[in-house]
């Protein structure tokens, strides 16, 4: 029945006339507006929602925030399905659809609780036993069997439809958590002047204001607390942003927000993102994320109804939801009180207060007596009663022998716990914060001077209020003043005047260490005392680690997965230690914590890759010429960050025929190929020269304005990296071109050594590779082609003889010609500024048209360069390749005294004899084409395999030959002319092949010098 | 040593687990042993076990700063493979691979080797025929992988976008059926129990702050536990290799950085086997526990601080949710980092030192875990006999005096 367990009024967040429906596991329920899935199921009355990870045991809500374990929901379907949402973060919304998880075939009917019945025999680290024989069984027997049962909730199956996007922000003092001590803290660098962001997690700005009594300046705490955030809204050096948590903390304080923009109401869903993620520097960090409330354990301390003590008051105050109708406390402090307090105030029972301690002086016990509660004091619940809700719990007296005390047993629906609270330290601690142990408060809470640093020294994170140890209303907002004060002057603003506001609340005693709870039985034996709830790690699993060796802590944490659940040991982790402590019969600050990893809590793929994902993911570069190409049916490739047409395909062709006519046409007529993806790059200044002769292996200096230089640069190891055409453009200025996939590398490359080598030289580079477009023209045709556009370049062999370049215009466009050939054949390179590419392109192209000129695309190029025998970066070449390999010995200065690589040159293994040298390779049956990367063997090795002498480099079916060609690198490879090499491929199929020198096709150049 | 079973379990059941050993032993350190490990992650560990197995030689300590396993044993992505392209890549990581088979049987622990398959992806022709080279190299060095077209990798991974019109459209993968992933953490806790077992003392919260040097040859180390004289030194400490070879008096040819993970949300099964996607950088595979397991890039700069730069999250996640359109709704749980030890050519170092007998083994760089038992089996040889043995030869220190580099970078080169 809808609102069953709901007050009949108060519920700060809730809007009773807007009643809200969602279903769960199809079941239809009713909420209300500002209730999240949370309290609404238990307003509703339900508390078993899952099945823990392990034993598959009922689970119901524990918490009231983002360290909710237990209660984790599929919500929405098709392509917005997402596992494992918190239910305590989900905001209601009309037709959610939220199912329950980790569980077949239904949550009340879970085959996997058979896990539970023989969780006797399932230990901590039990897998690392067992399982071992026989050897298969892992693979296919044991392992799909545990793959299957591990996990939460079900993948989702569809892609998602959501956007995402990053905003870039900067701010003097990034405030996370808006609680009383993050409110002040803001509150009082921004009336400094200070530009502030203040990000919190939840929808809803207070903290434990809006929660709990108290009074500030004579005002009740929660009118008080709204005036601040008030003040703050209107400030403009302030951004609040709700929905929002700091979740990582990065070195340079540099923080990422993750905000939920639209997940809380699918109306804003499509019109912007769905989450944002904040990429924000600040000047300072202050974390003000509160505190969490530990649980205690206790046998069975997993049953639904079972809830830590503050968020039963969340739940009654902020939604006025009741978390039973009969309600045992058992606590360790006087806080828990306030719980039992709003408890009875809402008219639910509480007919125990179980504190663990001798006794307490504080406010509050005293008045849960005056209104006439059972308080019990030196006591505990031993045990809870019920499977899938709690039905009772067994009363201890606790003992200093640890044997537990006579027993009763009281009749409840839900049992609150506190075991006291622990700072949020997450963000001080992701970037190497250290803690200290709080003995009187039993806690570990930063400690000041070992805070992590900015580059000059000063604290980049300082946490304020309750993140920083201080439990106490008054001294929350002393410290948050504090924080706001020293983050302020720190910047440099003024603070005069920021005094802290005077707190009234209840008086509070101290808490006593309550780890565990014996129960009846041998010491922590049969019974599970959870600590990690999601993951079903007990106590006794930590005291087995312990036994077994298991002594650190990353250890324990390893061996029984406490805290690697999904919410990282929030609830568990320092319960988790003190068991540890305990056993290891250490104190728990030499236990130590394990290492605080972001994110703070888990954060989506989709807002980390933002707005880069499908058509923007790695957005394609394109030349002038892209669309057009496209247009006449380019097949592309990707390469680097381009995509280039592997063929341009005519209706009804293949690849392979495409290909082909490509090479035919090219080589009988004229072919016209976009080569603007070549890299570009000016090297300018007085010393480019010198600089040049550095950074090639070839002579740059010598090179006469208007001439061409093929030209290799290898990497300090004498290894050849990119290749190109370097032309002198005047005395100053050169261009560099690099291959299409190495121009940023390469420009990387001559930036580091400018940069960090040869500071002293006068030079200046610049890529301007996307500022030009190139169109290569090769063919017997490609000069009278030329020739036929208007302009004033003189294109004719003396003209503009092999190697050289000349200025002019051709068909209305300035431009750049070269005489180069990477094909063979006649071949003019014409760069054009990028604007004027389309327009040339087109106008060769209709130049082209009488003498038969087809453009082609990479496969051709990299066809008509092997059957040439020109080497291929990235085919030829490994990053183990040398120029000698290559047999481009004659592009390897012997004059320059330096180059990058002519040390590493001259080292034993490079100039080995035995090294692998470029060959061709003529297969015996000229129809057989080599595959890629074939090796050829000779031989045995020691190890009774075949000995590998080299591998295929390129291979091709030429067309113009009309036979197979390969480019390969074997030993000896010059030596071993006319020999015929071995190819085993696989099975009984072996290849051979004849070797011969690489250059198959005109090697006396007579095609390309006319 | 009592040895594990599903019978043991169950009888410690009776007893409520009381009964449980130490899975080895908390030995203070002795003033003197034949061979000081330093250094107990897994290679560490794997070295003292094969020292005392195949070569009788059980007086050894593996000292530990932290607790064993500690560094990049427990913080990698545990992915096993030993589809190499050079000769002597391919010898090593197979004989890891191999070793890694039987090793839940040879150690009595669960490692939980699980050859699930490891696909590399061809999303350029220039890697397609890089892929296509190794695989010819691996087939003639004994290694199975198969050339697998598109259909067949969509067969294999059902969530992976198999679109033509993908940015990188997959063109093919190298499959490698047997190579596949192994419970890090249980790795080093295995050889530590067992190498225990024979007599080794690793001896944890032990930081070695000097190394003794007495006419070239080295004669013991000075720890935060004492001074412990040695016979032989075995250097095993990955990205700290530098700091502790200055403190014999010689440089490494090694850079450190941070190098980056992350895991998922635990899930249900969606992924079962091991994708590379070395085009966009990025892979992942899924943990029996269910958390999609992703391994970031490295830092451009040196340092040791065990965390990187989110950037690199960001780069890594951007290529993954390309490749696997439906994780966008999961949700990055946590994310760390471990100190990679980089040489030039990107292969180990193991052997010989300038200082006798002293030994060093590192290098790994950004693939260690994979080579874990095979790294101890030859390092071992090595230490034992002092001289490498034939797998360990080729990777010795004077490679980069000589030029002669185990490259891999084959597939990262560039294309035209």
């Amino acid at each position: 029945m809808a609102d069953a367990f709901r007050t009949a009024d108060g519920g700060a967040l809730i809007d009773r006339s807007r009643p809200v429906s969602f279903t769960l596991n199809g079941k239809t329920y009713r909420g209300y507006a500002g209730d999240t899935l949370a309290s609404a199921l238990i307003a509703n009355g339900v508390h078993f929602v899952g099945r823990s990870f392990k034993y598959h045991r009922p689970r119901g809500f524990v918490a009231s925030g983002v360290e909710e374990p237990n209660a984790l929901f599929g919500t929405g379907v098709g392509p917005r399905f997402e596992p494992n949402q918190r239910g305590t973060m989900v905001e209601l919304y009309e037709g959610l659809t939220a199912k329950t998880q980790n569980h077949f075939p239904s949550l009340e009917y879970d085959i996997g609780s058979v896990n539970a019945m023989m969780s006797r025999f399932f230990p901590a680290g039990f897998y690392y036993k067992t399982f071992i024989q026989p050897r298969v069984a892992w693979k296919h027997v044991f392992e799909p069997f545990i793959r299957q049962a591990a996990g939460l909730g079900k993948a989702p199956t569809e892609a998602d439809d959501a956007e995402y996007e990053h905003f870039h922000y900067m701010c003097d003092v990034l405030v996370s958590g808006g609680g009383v001590a993050g409110i002040l803290a803001a509150l009082t660098a921004a009336r400094a002047g200070a530009r502030v962001m203040l990000v919190e997690q939840n929808a809803w700005l207070g903290g434990r204001a809006i929660v709990d009594e108290g009074e500030v300046d004579g005002q009740p705490l929660g009118d008080w607390v709204r005036a601040r955030i008030a003040e703050l809204e209107a400030m403009p050096n302030v951004l609040i942003r709700t929905r929002t948590q700091a979740s990582c903390h990065e070195d340079h304080n540099y923080v990422l927000c993750y905000e939920r923009v639209s997940d809380h109401d699918p109306d804003l869903y499509g019109g912007g993102p769905r989450h944002r993620l904040w990429r924000v520097r600040a000047g300072r960090v202050i974390a003000a994320g509160g505190g969490i409330e530990r649980p205690i354990a206790f046998a069975k301390n997993d049953v639904p109804g079972v809830m830590l003590a503050a968020a039963m008051r969340d739940y009654l105050k902020l939604y006025a939801a009741k978390p039973g109708d009969r309600v045992v406390v058992y606590a360790n402090n006087d806080d828990a009180y306030r719980t039992a307090i709003d408890l009875r105030n809402a008219g639910v029972e509480v007919p125990a207060i179980l504190d663990a301690r001798e006794g307490s002086n504080g406010d509050l016990p005293q008045i849960a007596r005056e209104m006439g509660m059972r308080t019990m004091f030196g006591s505990g619940v031993s045990k809870t009663l019920g499977r899938k809700r709690v039905e009772g719990v067994e009363i201890t007296e606790l003992r200093p022998s640890g044997r537990p005390g006579a027993l009763e047993t009281v009749a409840c629906d839900a049992v609150a716990m506190s075991g006291g609270w622990n700072p949020v330290v997450h963000l001080y601690s992701h970037s190497g914060g250290k803690l200290s142990w709080d003995d009187d408060q039993l806690m570990f809470r930063p400690d000041p001077s070992r805070s992590p640093i900015r580059h000059d020294g000063a604290p980049a994170v300082v946490c304020a209020g309750t993140a920083s140890g201080h439990l106490a209303l008054s001294d929350v907002i002393t410290d948050g003043v504090k924080a706001g004060v020293e983050a302020a002057d720190a910047l440099g603003f003024e603070t005069s005047g920021a005094d802290a506001p005077a707190a009234k609340s209840a008086r509070e005693d101290g808490i006593s260490a309550i780890w565990f709870t014996p129960s009846s039985g041998k010491l922590s034996v049969g019974n599970k005392h959870f600590l990690d709830f999601q993951n079903d790690v007990t106590a006794a699993d930590v005291e087995l680690a312990a036994r077994e060796g298991y002594e650190s802590v990353e250890h324990t944490k390893r061996y029984t997965t406490l805290g690697m659940a999904t919410d990282q040991g929030k609830l568990s982790n320092i319960n988790g230690l003190a068991i540890l402590a305990d056993a290891l019969r250490k104190p728990i600050p030499a236990v130590g914590t394990t290492t605080f990893r972001p994110p703070y809590t888990p954060i989506s793929f989709g807002s980390i890759a933002g707005r880069e994902t499908r058509e923007l993911f790695k957005v394609v570069r394109k030349t002038p010429m892209h669309d057009w190409l496209a247009a006449h049916g380019a097949d592309w490739e990707p390469v680097g960050d381009w995509r280039r047409p592997y063929c341009i395909r005519k209706d009804g062709e293949d690849r392979h025929q495409a290909v082909e006519r490509e090479i035919l046409t090219a080589r009988e007529k004229v072919g016209m190929l976009d080569a603007s993806t070549l890299g570009k790059i000016i090297v300018k200044g007085p010393d480019a020269g010198a600089f040049l002769d550095l950074l090639y292996t070839n002579m740059i200096s010598t090179l006469k304005p208007g001439r061409c230089r093929y030209a290799l640069m290898c990497n300090d190891n004498g290894f050849l990296f990119d290749d190109g055409v370097v032309a002198r453009l005047d005395e100053q200025t050169f261009l560099c071109h690099t291959t299409s996939g190495g121009a940023d590398r390469v420009h990387a490359w001559m930036e580091e050594w400018i940069q960090t080598e040869w500071p002293h030289l006068k030079v200046f580079t610049a890529n301007v590779t996307e500022e030009y477009a190139q169109i290569a023209v090769a063919g017997p045709k490609a000069r009278v082609v030329l020739e036929s556009l208007e302009g004033d370049v003189d294109l004719s062999t003396d003209g503009l003889p092999f190697m050289s370049y000349v200025d002019g215009t051709l068909a209305g466009c300035p431009v750049r010609v070269y005489r180069i050939s990477f094909s063979g054949e006649l071949s003019y390179e014409i760069a054009t500024p990028a604007a004027f590419g389309l327009s040339l392109w087109k106008a060769i192209f209709e130049a082209g048209q009488p003498f038969g000129i087809t453009p082609y695309g990479t496969e051709a190029l990299h066809v008509m360069r092997a059957e040439k025998g020109f080497i291929m970066i990235g085919d030829e070449t490994d990053g183990t390749v040398t120029p000698h390999d290559l047999n481009l010995s004659w592009a390897v200065s012997k004059k320059k005294t330096d180059f990058i690589g002519k040390k590493a040159m001259e080292r034993p293994f490079l100039i080995d004899p035995d090294r692998k040298r470029l060959v061709g390779l003529l297969t015996e049956n000229p129809e057989d084409v080599l595959p890629d990367g074939a090796h050829a063997v000779e031989g045995e090795r020691p190890n009774g395999k075949a000995k590998m002498i080299g591998h295929v480099t390129s291979t091709y079916y030429s067309p113009t030959l009309k036979r197979s060609i390969a480019m390969a690198l074997i030993r000896r490879g010059p030596e071993r002319m006319g020999e015929t090499l071995t190819f085993p491929l696989g099975g009984d199929r072996t290849l051979r092949a004849k070797v011969v020198e690489p250059t198959f096709y005109d090697p006396e150049n007579a095609r390309q010098n006319v | 040593m009592k040895r594990y079973s599903v019978f043991a379990v169950a009888k410690n059941a009776m007893n409520y687990h009381q009964g449980w050993e130490r899975a080895w032993r908390n030995p203070e350190p002795k003033a003197e042993y034949d061979v000081v490990i330093v250094g107990a992650g897994g290679h560490g560990l794997a070295t003292a076990y094969y020292l005392a197995k195949n070569h009788g030689v059980t007086n050894v300590a593996v000292l530990e700063k932290g607790w064993l396993g500690g560094g990049n044993t427990g913080r990698n992505t545990t992915i096993i493979r030993s589809n190499y392209l050079q000769d002597e890549s391919a010898a090593l990581y197979e004989l890891s691979r191999g070793l890694f088979e039987e090793l839940s049987q040879k150690l009595n622990f669960n490692i939980m080797f699980s050859p699930r398959g490891v696909l590399m992806l061809a999303q350029t022709e220039h890697e397609k025929r890089a892929w296509m080279r190794t695989h010819h190299a691996t087939r003639i060095n004994g290694i199975h992988t198969e050339w697998v077209d598109v259909a067949r990798v969509k067969q294999l991974c059902p969530i992976i976008n198999d679109s033509p019109e993908a940015r990188y459209p997959i063109l093919g993968a190298l499959w490698q059926p047997r190579g596949g992933t192994a419970r890090h953490d249980a790795v080093a806790w295995g050889f530590a129990r067992a190498a225990d077992d024979m007599g080794v003392d690793v001896i944890q919260n032990c930081a070695v702050e000097g190394v003794d040097v007495e006419n070239g040859k080295v004669t013991g180390v000075r720890t935060s536990r004492g001074a412990i004289k040695c016979g032989k030194l075995g250097v095993v400490v990955a990205g700290h290799t530098s700091m502790l070879t200055d403190m014999a008096g010689f440089r490494m040819p090694i850079e450190s950085v941070a190098l980056q993970a992350l895991v998922s949300e635990p899930i249900k099964p969606c992924l079962d086997i091991v994708v590379m996607a070395n085009t966009v950088h990025g892979y992942m595979s899924q943990s029996d526990k269910g958390e999609l397991v992703i391994g970031g890039g490295a830092d451009g700069f040196n340092n040791y601080t065990q965390r990187g730069s989110f950037h690199h999250v960001e780069e890594t996640v951007t290529a993954l949710v390309e490749t696997f359109p439906i994780i966008s709704r999961l949700r990055m749980l946590r994310q760390w980092g471990g100190v990679a030890d980089m040489t030039g050519d990107r292969s180990p170092i193991i052997g010989k030192t300038p200082v006798e007998n002293m030994f060093v083994n590192c290098g790994w760089g950004t693939g260690g875990f994979k080579a874990t038992p095979g790294s101890g089996h030859c390092f071992a040889a090595t230490i034992a006999r002092g001289e490498p043995d034939e797998i360990a030869a080729p990777f010795a220190m004077d490679r980069f005096k000589e030029g002669r580099m185990i490259d891999e970078s084959v597939a990262a080169a560039v294309a035209h």
